[in-house]
């Protein structure tokens, strides 16, 4: 059991989102760093479905009342156990007892903690991820605070095993980590309604730079930067946006939709983040800069099924690892 | 059958099947979806449909943008077919007005009628749901009298309770969850909209006929929420 003595900024539990219930207004939530998500569970011999809890800025002060497998991996947010500093992207055992802390936001914004056995919430609709907004799944339908304790599911035979050697000695590995940036460059593919904008916008989309203001939640990154508009106001029909999709209000400062985006929008879309550059954007901070770079989108679905080619290497070579734990 | 094709990003393409909202329109969205998911396709994730648009969510690592396409293109052929088309007739109960319609006066003047007239005007419109969408079970309600049409609040309201049913410009429909809102509210409903214990979680689907039915403040606060959905 994992129990909260501070719940930090905003910890929530997340999986990979709930899909199916978008045609019902029900968003899909999830992670907002899909990849570090997926390798922290891998890491420690969970199902890469399985519940991690996402970690922004300020992390909680979590304690362990069992022995237990775990790994973060995302942003260095200066994780401590017991006050010693421990690594990213790699696999820990922590014993009875240890508190897991955290310190200054390093470089990125988002770490994700995985535990052997997964974050054991009720499943709701399909997936464990938290809607904060209806208040529902996750833990209590909301982030974690003072007082929660969390409970973690069964460990497999192979965990077990891990757990009796308990010695992190023995797993002193670790995977690639995700490269994050401070200024990225974001890919974007043109969106449905890049020609309704003007010649400026279309130009200035892809020369400009923008900054992240301080109103980019889960639900969108709202940018500052070149006032982007329309050639002539049109009035759109609401139709479905995407993780990723870059949408111009009115007031010509676009927003990067993320993970708990509303189902449908009605505001013009100016392009769409390909979806393997969606983590850099996950991990900036208020005030940290970006730029976007256009792609195709054969090139943009090419980088993604390489992506998911690298998961599946390393994935294969943890169980390698793995292997050598019974 | 014109079918306009479009990538929203990397995972997911729009299928647009008109350009303005009409019953037409309509019917051939729902036909589209319900025969995506009915042959659920291997590359098929998910689908949303919206007032002339279907979204359809799809994984890259199965099947690129242009076998997607090409697919849902042969599908199209299949519109005309014979599709199990549910036509559901579902009665909103409302009490309106007081605090839980705290707007049912202005829209009243804002038409030159009294509030009863406003009732009995918004019971009596040839409802359908148009899509679902913006929170989880919010109806796009159409055929609402341009009589009792009224502009959304300057500034929008930052809770409105679940449930309460409004009026933006001439589109009806309810919150069914609490969260800011521009509508000018006139009711309320005792019937939940959200059920995120049901395995389908809106009480509403696209393409549903709408009744709005007054119920008195007693007859609402003896509500048991019972779906009192009768299927016609």
């Amino acid at each position: 059991m994992l129990k909260i003595h501070k719940g930090g900024l905003q910890t929530s539990v997340q999986d990979l989102g709930r899909t199916g219930f978008q045609k019902y207004g029900v968003i899909a939530s999830g992670v907002m760093d899909p990849f570090a998500h997926r390798l922290a569970n891998l890491l420690v011999g969970n199902d890469e479905q399985s519940a991690t809890l996402e970690i922004s800025l300020v992390g909680p002060k979590i304690q362990f009342t069992e022995d237990a497998l775990i790994a973060l991996c995302g942003g260095d947010l200066s994780p401590k156990i017991d006050g010693s500093p421990i690594k990213t992207w790699r696999m820990l055992v922590v014993k009875k007892d240890s508190t897991l802390t955290f310190g200054e936001p390093r470089i990125g914004a988002r770490c994700y903690l995985a535990v052997a056995g997964g974050i054991q919430v009720e499943e709701v609709m399909g997936s464990r991820s938290t809607y904060l907004r209806a208040g529902i799944g996750g833990f209590q339908g909301r982030s974690l605070t003072k007082g929660d304790d969390i409970h973690t599911g069964e460990l497999t035979p192979m965990q077990l095993k891990a757990l009796e050697r308990s010695s992190d000695s023995e797993f002193d590995w670790l995977v690639p980590p995700a490269r994050y940036f401070e200024e990225p460059i974001i890919r974007m593919i043109k969106g449905k309604q890049f020609e309704l904008f003007n010649e400026a916008s279309k130009e200035q989309i892809f020369t400009e730079a923008f900054s992240v203001s301080g109103n980019s939640d889960r639900m969108g990154y709202r940018l500052e930067g070149p006032n982007l508009a329309l050639e002539e106001p049109t009035e759109l029909i609401s139709e479905a946006v995407a993780f990723g999709s870059v949408q111009v209000p009115s007031d010509g400062n676009p927003i990067i939709l993320m993970a708990d985006r509303q189902t449908t929008g009605g505001y013009p879309k100016i392009g769409q983040v390909a979806s393997v550059d969606l983590p850099l954007i996950a991990q900036l901070k208020q005030g940290e800069w970006l730029r976007f770079k256009e792609i195709s989108l054969a090139d943009a679905q090419q980088r993604l099924i390489e992506q998911e080619q690298h998961i599946r290497e390393i994935k294969a070579s943890i169980q390698l690892k793995q292997e050598e734990w019974k | 059958m014109n079918a306009f094709f479009s990538p929203l990003g990397d995972q997911a393409i729009a299928v647009d099947l008109g350009n303005k909202i009409d019953e037409e329109t309509e019917q051939q969205v729902r036909k589209l979806s319900i025969l995506l998911e009915s042959r659920q396709p291997e590359w098929l994730i998910e689908v949303i449909p919206a007032f002339v648009t279907v979204s359809v969510f799809y994984d890259p690592c199965i099947a690129t943008y242009d076998v997607v396409k090409a697919e849902i293109e042969e599908l199209l052929n299949h519109l005309g077919d014979d599709l199990p088309i549910q036509s559901r007739t579902i009665e909103i109960p409302v009490c309106y007005g007081g605090e839980f319609g705290p707007d049912l006066e202005f829209v009243a003047q804002h038409n030159n009628l009294t509030a009863r007239e406003v009732i009995d005007i918004h019971t009596s419109g040839d409802y359908s749901v148009h899509m679902i969408g913006f929170a989880p079970g919010f109806p796009f309600i159409g055929g609402m009298s341009e009589k009792i049409a009224a502009p959304r609040r300057d500034s929008p309201r930052l809770r409105i309770p679940e449930r309460t049913v409004g009026i933006a410009g001439n589109q009806t429909g309810a919150y069914p969850i609490e969260t800011p809102g521009g509508w000018q509210l006139i009711g309320r409903t005792p019937i939940r909209l959200f059920r995120p214990e049901d395995e389908i979680p809106s009480l509403l689907q696209a393409g549903d006929k709408i009744i709005f039915k007054e119920i008195s403040k007693k007859e609402y606060d003896a509500w048991e929420d019972e779906p009192n959905a009768e299927n016609t």
